[in-house]
């Protein structure tokens, strides 16, 4: 009874953060720089989650995670203008379709380790980006034109829940089998964990909210084109998850939340802004390279009785 | 096989039926110069992972370097082709040592994933450091040859392509001399077998894998002058998709072998040209990347590796 | 093989580019034995089991364990047929909790659906407590329960050898595979060990099969044991024969092992 008490504590200061923005916004507090930041902020909340559940949960090290926002991007884009579909089911769609890229990717590509891995993910995300670099009907390299669909309400609810499904998923056996698999692939293996079903599913599950994150994305930016979406933009999903911990889902939002910010502060000048992101990338696997909170969540922090490990809801 | 992929196929088919023959060669000799500037760039790859199992991400960035050396070099200070050459070897083998004395050496005892985001952070730190300096505008190299091309029993070469050959070839066999025959190579030989047992035998590890990384360097260092001269020009970026190329071909020789990559490089230069002489230009990235999933698919090891697996 | 065997294994062997590390073993297992493996360093040991639990396929050779053929299948299937092993070199999950270590060998046990976890459905709640219950009780077997929330990275040696074996029982095997269970334990360890072994043994109806460099537990413990040497078997037979065989005093000498025992 304890835990749902923490939960719906949880849930009540979403909706204050949610309240609070929409006030922000519909009182015309901020504007509509700032308002871009916000929604922003929530997708790349959704990209940093969702590739926390297949680097910092599953240890499947993939860098390639800008070819499913892309495809999110992309698909969502031609149900809504092209095929006039409504803005939700676009959405879907996008990640639908994300997700079975992630299948196609992941089930040839997560039986290899470490660094083939991600030279392998990083390689499905170029072929995935020049594929729509060579398709007219989106395009091509000049882009494809988007109305703007997205708002303040869309972007915070996508990354909500994008955070209790990841949360909920990592909290439970299934969650376990995967963290198994980041500690020991062996010897999960041997405790009769099917790891290539669970790497997939990861994969799949990650897969599947950077499309969200995409159709969002792509309906908020009036334009989208191939450029967007190349290896930089796995790097910078990186970041957020290597910088906060590998491991800790607080920590991949938490410099999600401040990164968007330092970007958006630093927005007119992106050499600095890249310099400086390389080089604290550079300083914290240097003397920190678990990340900023390593494998331990944020409330771990504050509780003195628990000495680790993972809480799990009974 | 997808539709549009059956379609691909079929206009392959077209595309090289109307090709004739004599382009073909004149292709392949394009591709054989283009792949031999990767095979340069997968050297330094191969021989840096052979050692310290890093992918050295910023590998690409010191080729970058090396072209921007070279241009200064000609342009601004009129050296001749060859000088430039050297001075882009040198400046770059010591560029290489000093990124790996500051940056890798700490992570000798870290995980490999460790390793790797660093090298990529290393990476972005050089191409956003030269943005900021000299902003991101290429800059235009000079012609080497007046006259383009020479006529060779009928085939028209570029004589770009035959000298970008002709340096390759020198250095590569020069890198076969210093690693079958010389102390140092076999030094690095020694510690990429096994390092502790190296260490053991009296030999300074440290120094070994400086070595590796300046004399890998001096070859990216080449390789981005004559990527210059082949592209006539250069900018903050260019290293990062040739660099990643370069990585493909290492995998695709079999990583840590050194005639692996001069086999996998010239392999992946000459696929590239024949996928844009068919038409597909757009898709000559794409090549790369397919053939990477596909050898990481069927044969991870590489052309010439063996197979390896984990103790249990 | 008659009704009581356990584990057939017939003619299993296998090679790494050319050279063969282990061939043509022949071994039985019946219901309830505890059967030790012995042999001097790199006769093949750990690759039999390697190749037992899965990890590694053989190129030659039959195993059946409790009528269904095992060759070829992945080690979670094998696991999940009833084989479970321990490590030579500890592999325990570092970073999960003692508990959960355990509960990760009794998911496959557990039935409710990815789906379920997501929307927290009733049967998650159910299903993971019972986890908890379960795992909880295999810990206090091994004495284990009061670091139950402890990082297994952080227990003593002799605890995390403990727990590898309380995670291997929590997977619910008919036979259990010991690799070098009381390596690097000091003679009260072993000693507490061996009680242990025995203990788990009747309480959970098992058969057991375990390599073994210490001598004493294994001639105390073992009914039988097989000798393995240069990937061959040499001997079988209890530990009597066994003490006396010339092949294995051959096998043996100049390693100080038989002279302990």
């Amino acid at each position: 009874m304890k835990k749902s008490k923490i939960f719906w504590s949880y849930l009540i200061l979403a909706l204050v953060i949610y309240a609070v923005g929409q006030a922000l916004i519909s009182l015309n507090i901020i504007d509509m720089y700032y308002k871009n930041m916000l929604i922003t902020m929530c997708i790349n909340i959704m990209l940093a989650v969702s590739l926390h559940v297949v680097i910092g949960v599953t240890g499947q090290f993939s860098i390639g995670h800008a070819g499913f926002l892309a495809i999110g991007a992309y698909v969502s884009a031609i149900f809504t203008m092209k095929l006039g579909m409504p803005f939700i089911v676009a959405i879907l769609v996008g990640a639908i379709v994300a997700t079975l890229a992630g299948l196609i990717v992941g089930i040839p590509t997560l039986r290899l380790k470490g660094d083939y891995l991600a030279i392998a993910t990083l390689g499905f995300a170029e072929i995935i980006r020049i594929t729509f670099l060579n398709i007219d009907y989106v395009g091509g390299a000049a882009g494809m034109q988007v109305t703007q669909l997205s708002n303040w309400t869309y972007a915070f609810f996508a990354a909500l829940i994008t955070i209790i499904v990841i949360s909920n998923f990592t909290k439970s056996r299934h969650g376990r089998a995967c963290i198994a698999i980041r500690e020991d692939e062996i010897a999960a293996d041997a405790m009769g964990i099917n790891t290539t079903y669970y790497k997939v599913t990861a994969f799949a599950l990650g897969a599947f909210f950077a499309g969200v994150a995409g159709g969002i994305f792509s309906h908020n930016v009036f334009i989208i084109q191939p450029s967007a979406f190349g290896f930089l933009k796995s790097f910078d999903i990186l970041i957020f998850v290597v910088l906060g911990g590998l491991g800790s889902l607080s920590g991949a939002i938490i410099s999600a939340v401040l990164l968007t910010l330092v970007s958006t502060y630093l927005g007119n000048f992106p050499e600095t802004r890249m310099i400086i992101y390389s080089l604290v990338l550079i300083l914290v696997m240097l003397y920190r390279p678990t990340g900023l909170l390593g494998t331990k969540e944020i409330t771990d922090l504050f509780k003195s009785k628990k000495k680790g490990g993972i809480d799990h809801d009974q | 096989m997808g539709a549009s992929e059956f379609a691909l196929f079929f206009s392959v088919k077209e595309a090289v039926k109307g090709v004739k023959v004599m382009e073909w060669i004149q292709q392949l000799i394009n591709g054989v110069s283009l792949g031999s500037i990767y095979a340069l760039i997968a050297l330094g790859y191969t021989m840096v992972y052979g050692i310290i199992k890093l992918i050295n991400f910023a590998h690409g960035d010191v080729f970058m370097i090396g072209g921007f050396i070279g241009f200064y070099a000609m342009v601004r200070w009129d050296m001749g082709f060859i000088p430039a050459l050297l001075l882009a070897m040198i400046l770059c083998a010591v560029f290489g040592v000093i990124i790996e004395r500051v940056a890798y050496k700490r992570l000798r005892n870290s995980t490999r994933i460790a390793a790797l985001i660093t090298a990529i952070g290393v990476s972005l730190l050089i191409e956003y450091t030269v943005v900021f300096f000299r902003g991101a505008q290429p800059e235009g190299y000079p012609d080497l040859f007046v006259e383009k091309n020479i006529t060779i029993l009928g085939v028209q070469i570029s004589k770009t392509s035959i000298l970008i050959l002709a340096v390759s070839i020198v250095l590569m066999l020069l890198l076969q001399f210093i690693v079958q025959k010389t102390k140092i190579g076999k030094a690095m030989r020694a510690v990429s077998h096994d390092a502790d047992a190296a260490r053991l035998m009296g030999i300074n590890v440290d120094n070994t894998i400086s070595a590796t990384f300046a004399i890998g360097s001096a070859l990216a260092g080449a390789a981005g002058v004559i990527f210059g001269v082949y592209y006539t020009k250069v900018d903050p970026f260019m290293g990062i998709i040739p660099g990643l190329k370069a990585f493909v071909a290492a995998v695709l020789g079999g990583i840590g072998i050194i005639p692996g990559a001069m086999v996998g490089g010239m392999l992946l230069g000459v696929v590239e040209t024949f996928v844009s002489a068919l038409g597909f230009s757009l898709w000559r990235d794409a090549a790369a990347f397919i053939i990477l999933i596909l050898i990481l698919i069927f044969r991870p090891e590489g052309i010439f590796g063996k197979n390896t697996r984990e103790k249990v | 093989m008659t009704n009581n065997t356990l584990l057939q294994v017939e003619n299993m062997g296998i090679q790494f580019g050319g050279l063969k590390a282990v061939q043509g073993v022949n071994l039985y297992l019946n219901n309830g034995e505890l059967v030790g493996l012995i042999g001097p360093n790199g006769a093949g040991k750990t690759t039999s089991f390697n190749m037992l639990t899965g990890v590694y396929k053989p190129s030659e050779g039959k195993i059946v364990f409790a009528g269904q053929t095992l060759n070829g299948k992945p080690p979670y299937k094998v696991t999940q047929s009833g084989i479970s092993r321990t490590f030579q070199n500890i592999r325990l999950f570092k970073d999960l909790s003692v508990l959960d270590n355990v509960k990760v060998a009794n998911h496959w046990l557990a039935k409710h659906s990815i789906l379920s976890s997501i929307l927290r459905l009733p049967n998650h709640f159910t299903s993971e407590a019972k986890m908890a219950e379960d795992a909880t009780a295999f810990l206090k077997i091994f004495g284990l329960d009061r670091y139950k929330n402890e990082l297994a990275k952080n227990l003593p040696y002799g605890m995390q050898r403990r727990l590898e074996i309380a995670r291997a029982l929590a997977a619910k095997p008919k036979l259990l595979l010991l690799d070098e269970p009381a390596a690097g334990m000091n003679p009260q360890e072993t000693r507490e060990l061996m009680e242990l072994i025995a203990f788990i043994r009747k309480e959970f109806d098992l058969t057991i099969l375990l390599i073994e460099h210490d001598m004493h537990l294994v001639m105390g413990i073992c009914e039988r044991i097989y000798v393995l040497d240069h990937g061959q078997l040499i001997a079988e037979g209890n530990p009597n024969e066994i003490r006396s065989n010339p092949k294995v005093i051959e096998a043996y000498l100049g390693e100080e092992v038989v002279e302990n025992a």
